[in-house]
C-alpha cells in the first residue's frame, strides 16, 4: 500500500516532471499568466495523464512493440480531442482562452514520457497512480507558477482583486513582464533553485546532465 | 470452451510481433478511438454551438456598449435591441417576407441555387460566393436612420473572419467594428480581436468626397481619416480585415442598398 502511494507522491517533489524532469515546459509558459486557466489545463492534463496511463497499461501486452508508439498517441490524441470537446461544450470561456493549448497536451512530453516509461511496463493501478502523480506535481508548478505570475501581473487571484492596481486607484503597479511568456521561464528557473537548495540529492553531476538527459524529449 | 478455438482468444494469444496480430491492433485502437471521438463529438455539438450564438450575441450587445451615446438613443426611441431586417444585396430593397432571425447567409452561399458569385476583381473579400440577401440591423427614430449595423465577412490568412461594421447615419463614417468570429493564428491575426486594434475604427471614413472606397490598412503608423494601423506579424489578416471591408462597402456589397437609403430613407 506504501508502495503504490509512493508512485503519488514522489512525482510531486522529489522526480517532479516539470522541475525534476524538465518535461512539460512548453505549455508550463503558455497557460500560468493566469491562475484559472492554469488550474483547468492543470485538470484536464492530470485526467488525460491518468486515462492514458491506465488504458495503456491495461492493453500493455497486446501492443506490438513496432507500433507502441503510434498505438500509444492514438490514444493520448483521442483522449485529448474528447477532453476538448468537453470543455468547449461546458467550460466554453476557458477553452477559448487555452485555445490551442488543450490540443497541444497531446504533444506535452509528459504524457508520452509517463505512457513509454511507466505504464508499458507495469499493471493498471500503479500506473494509473503514477499518472495522477505526475499529473498533481505538473498542477503543482502551474498552479504555483500561474498563481505568482497573476498576482504580480495583474494583481489579482482567480480573478479576485488582491493587490488593487493603479489603473484602478489603488497602489500596485502591475508588472506586465508578469503577463508575457519568458516570466515563467524566471519563476521555474527560481523554482528548481529552490527545491534543490532545499532537496540537495536532486542537485545533479554537472559532468553527466548532458548524457543523462539525452534521452528525454 | 478450448482457449484456442476462441477465435478472440486466439487473437490475443498471437505473438506480439504477429503480422495479423500487428494491424488487428493497429486497426480495433484506431476503430475504438474513432467512434469514441465521434460520439463526443455529435454529442457535444449542440451545446457548443449554443455557445457560439451566445457569443456572438454578447460580441453584438458589447458593441452597442462601447458606442458612445448608443445605449441612451436606444432608451429614447425606446427599443432594447436594434430591429433587423432582410436584405436584397442586388436591389437594395428591404425584403418582408424572409424571417431575419433564421436565414443563414453562409447556408446560402454555398447553395448552388441561391449562392450568387462574386466576380474576381471586386472580390476584395476573397469570398468567391455570398448569399443573395443579407440580415440588417438598424436603429431609426421616425424614419429617420440613426445607426445601421452591416454582418460583413471575409478571408483572413488563414481562415473566414465574421464581423458586424457599424455604421453612423451618413452611411460613410464607421461607428465600430467588432469581429464575431475568427480562426487565424493565435497571438498573430487573432489580435484583430483586440479592443485596442478595433478601437481605431470608429470615426474613419470609408469613402472620399468623390465617393471611391478608399479605407485601407497601412503599415506604420496610420494617418488621415481612411487609414488603420496594421499589426505587426499579421499583415495579411489585417489586410483581410480591410478588403472585408473595401468589398461589402463596394458595388457588389450593400452598396445599393446604402445607396437607395440615402436616395430614399428607409
Amino acid at each position: 500500500m506504501a508502495a503504490l502511494f509512493r508512485h503519488v507522491t514522489s512525482p510531486l517533489i522529489d522526480n517532479n516532471p516539470v522541475t525534476l524532469q524538465i518535461l512539460g515546459i512548453c505549455s508550463a509558459l503558455a497557460v500560468t499568466t493566469s491562475l484559472a486557466t492554469a488550474i483547468t489545463m492543470s485538470i484536464a492534463l492530470t485526467v488525460v495523464l491518468c486515462l492514458s496511463s491506465g488504458i495503456i497499461s491495461a492493453i500493455r501486452h497486446h501492443i506490438p512493440p513496432v507500433i507502441r508508439l503510434i498505438v500509444q498517441i492514438t490514444i493520448i490524441s483521442s483522449l485529448v480531442i474528447v477532453i476538448d470537446e468537453f470543455l468547449r461544450a461546458y467550460a466554453f470561456e476557458i477553452s477559448r482562452e487555452l485555445s490551442i493549448f488543450v490540443g497541444l497536451i497531446v504533444t506535452n512530453c509528459l504524457v508520452l514520457g509517463r505512457a513509454e516509461a511507466f505504464a508499458m511496463r507495469n499493471p493498471v493501478v500503479p500506473s494509473v497512480l503514477d499518472g495522477l502523480g505526475n499529473g498533481l506535481g505538473y498542477s503543482l508548478i502551474l498552479v504555483v507558477v500561474g498563481s505568482i505570475r497573476e498576482l504580480l501581473g495583474a494583481g489579482t487571484l482567480l480573478g479576485y482583486v488582491i493587490l488593487p492596481t493603479v489603473e484602478n486607484g489603488g497602489w500596485f503597479e502591475p508588472l506586465s513582464l508578469m503577463q508575457l511568456a519568458p516570466s515563467a521561464f524566471f519563476i521555474i528557473g527560481l523554482l528548481i533553485w529552490a527545491i534543490r537548495t532545499r532537496w540537495t540529492k536532486q542537485i545533479e553531476a554537472p559532468k553527466f546532465a548532458l548524457k543523462q538527459r539525452q534521452a528525454r524529449s | 470452451m478450448d482457449r484456442s478455438s476462441n477465435p478472440v482468444r486466439a487473437f490475443l494469444d498471437r505473438p506480439n510481433d504477429d503480422r495479423v496480430k500487428v494491424f488487428g491492433v493497429a486497426v480495433i485502437v484506431a476503430f475504438v478511438c474513432a467512434v469514441v471521438v465521434s460520439t463526443a463529438s455529435v454529442m457535444l455539438k449542440p451545446l457548443q454551438d449554443a455557445h457560439l450564438e451566445a457569443e456572438r450575441g454578447a460580441r453584438m450587445e458589447a458593441m452597442l456598449d462601447t458606442l458612445p451615446g448608443m445605449r441612451d438613443l436606444m432608451e429614447e426611441v425606446g427599443v432594447t435591441a436594434l430591429e433587423m431586417r432582410m436584405v436584397d444585396l442586388q436591389t437594395g430593397e428591404f425584403l418582408s417576407d424572409i424571417d431575419p432571425a433564421t436565414y443563414d447567409p453562409q447556408a446560402a452561399a454555398a447553395d448552388p441555387e441561391q449562392g450568387v458569385g462574386i466576380p474576381a476583381d471586386q472580390d476584395t473579400a476573397r469570398l468567391r460566393r455570398r448569399a443573395p440577401y443579407a440580415p440588417v440591423h438598424l436603429l431609426e427614430r421616425d424614419g429617420e436612420l440613426l445607426m445601421i449595423v452591416l454582418p460583413v465577412e471575409g478571408t483572413g490568412y488563414q481562415s473566414v473572419i465574421r464581423a458586424m461594421l457599424a455604421l453612423e447615419s451618413d452611411l460613410n463614417t464607421i461607428a465600430a467594428l467588432t469581429i464575431l468570429s475568427q480562426d487565424e493564428t493565435p497571438g498573430l491575426g487573432s489580435r484583430i480581436e483586440d479592443p485596442q486594434w478595433q478601437a481605431q475604427w470608429p470615426g474613419k471614413q470609408v469613402a472620399d468626397a468623390d465617393g471611391n472606397i478608399v479605407i485601407e490598412v497601412v503599415r506604420g503608423s496610420a494617418s488621415g481619416p481612411h487609414e488603420i494601423d496594421g499589426i505587426s506579424g499579421a499583415t495579411l489578416t489585417a489586410q483581410g480585415v480591410a478588403g472585408m471591408v473595401t468589398y461589402w462597402m463596394g458595388p457588389h456589397g450593400y452598396g445599393p442598398f446604402l445607396e437607395r437609403l440615402e436616395r430614399e430613407g428607409i
